[in-house]
């Protein structure tokens, strides 16, 4: 490998910062909780990600654009591995993305309940609108535009949002 | 090591066949949000199926495959034929009106509720990392279909009948989801499989909670269908494989 290539995982991360998800572009991967692991030896660079939903289309591209922007700054054998365990959480969220989102216009999630059975998943959440603050809303619909959203509507400014689910 | 890959097809083929189903409804929904729901379902079944169909493949070529034809999450879903299918027969059914599709989604959605639960805790790792994954997404499908169940059942006179007419359709088919298949008793005392002996009258007393909510009989003494985990499938089957595996069976190891 080039010596004038910064291998630290430091540098990686600032690299993977600017890899976004293609449906959700403010938000880098490294906001999301994606990353799981970064090794790098002298002949590879592993990144270890872990897809948010199993259907989600976003994580092909999301896994071409690492190798992309990585191959760009001058890495080599890039390999990036999926992992499916522990499984994905909005809880790995960072804070600063969930302002992003917030700003975006869309509702970041709420920490997830630990006492979760199936009663309890079944009670409403109490959302607040990302324009006006309120939590008068309501659920329009389980499922949204992308696997990760669910539809609301705020009866207090009748705008309605989209609100990632807590997951 | 043939039975662990038989198991693995199989419930990588029950969710990518309902998957398959419920996509017909794309752009046909009977609002907007439901469309935009029952398709959202439909991702994450194939989702489900892809991890079940990748690990399937591993396994496969790990016991000896030649190299230059390994099997592959496409190979597994585009080339097999329908005997080779290993799917529940409730998952092949016809959409029909939306009552018997979410009827349908209803039964798949509370057996694999249980399902993955005790998956979970599978011997196998990767079985168990799948299903902790899945069961995330199938708490959504569950609570969104039993709600469909309730609000049709105990909805209009002519959603009653509806639902009354797809429990008809439907009721001798969720049996088989219980009955287990001889690849899979071979690997439940290894722990892999999961015992359907203790998920049935879970999964009873859950549609019994929801039908009494809804207004809608439980049957009983209905005649139950199976074959399909064992690739005997019902005339539905074949219709599905034939879109389903159109593209790749005309133009073969054609990409995107």
């Amino acid at each position: 490998m080039n010596n004038t290539i910064d291998t630290s995982e430091k540098k990686i991360r600032s690299l993977l910062e600017k890899v976004t998800d293609p449906e959700i572009p403010v938000l880098s991967i490294l906001d999301l909780g994606l990353v799981r692991e970064i090794n790098v030896s002298d002949s590879e660079t592993e990144v270890i990600i872990t897809p948010t939903y199993s259907g989600c289309p976003a994580m092909d591209v999301i896994r071409m654009n690492i190798q992309t922007t990585l191959l760009s700054h001058g890495y080599k054998n890039i390999k990036v591995t999926q992992a499916l365990s522990p499984a994905w959480t909005t809880d790995w969220m960072s804070e600063e993305g969930k302002r992003k989102l917030k700003e975006y216009g869309i509702a970041p999630p709420n920490p997830r309940q630990q006492v979760c059975n199936q009663k309890l998943f079944e009670a409403a959440e109490a959302v607040q609108c990302p324009r006006c603050d309120s939590y008068h809303t309501h659920r329009v619909s389980e499922f949204g535009s992308t696997s990760c959203k669910a539809l609301y509507f705020c009866d207090h400014c009748k705008e309605p949002f989209d609100y990632f689910k807590s997951h | 090591m043939n039975a662990l890959i038989n198991y693995t097809l199989h419930l990588a083929d029950n969710s990518l066949i309902l998957g398959q189903r419920n996509s017909e409804w794309c752009g046909h929904g009977p609002v907007l949000e439901q469309d935009i729901a029952i398709t959202n379902i439909s991702l994450d079944l194939i989702g489900q199926a892809r991890n079940f169909y990748q690990y399937a493949s591993s396994l496969i070529n790990q016991r000896g495959k030649p190299l230059n034809n390994p099997a592959s999450e496409d190979s597994l879903a585009y080339l097999r034929t329908e005997r080779e299918f290993k799917n529940c027969l409730l998952t092949e059914q016809p959409n029909g009106d939306w009552g018997q599709t979410v009827l349908r989604q209803f039964f798949f959605s509370q057996y694999q509720y249980l399902l993955f639960q005790q998956l979970q805790n599978s011997k196998d790792e990767q079985i168990a990392a799948i299903a902790v994954k899945s069961l995330k997404e199938v708490s959504y499908h569950l609570r969104w279909s039993s709600e469909w169940v309730i609000r049709l059942g105990d909805g209009t006179e002519e959603s009653h009948r509806r639902t009354l007419k797809a429990i008809d359709e439907l009721w001798m088919y969720s049996g088989e989801l219980f009955q287990p298949a001889s690849y899979e008793l071979l690997i439940l005392n290894e722990g892999i499989a999961s015992d359907l002996d203790l998920l049935k009258p879970k999964w009873e007393e859950k549609v019994k909670e929801i039908f009494s909510e809804a207004n809608l009989p439980v049957p009983e003494n209905v005649f139950i269908q199976t074959g399909g985990k064992e690739g005997r499938h019902t005339e539905q089957l074949g219709y599905i494989l034939a879109e389903l595996q159109f593209m790749q069976r005309t133009y073969p190891g054609n990409e995107w």
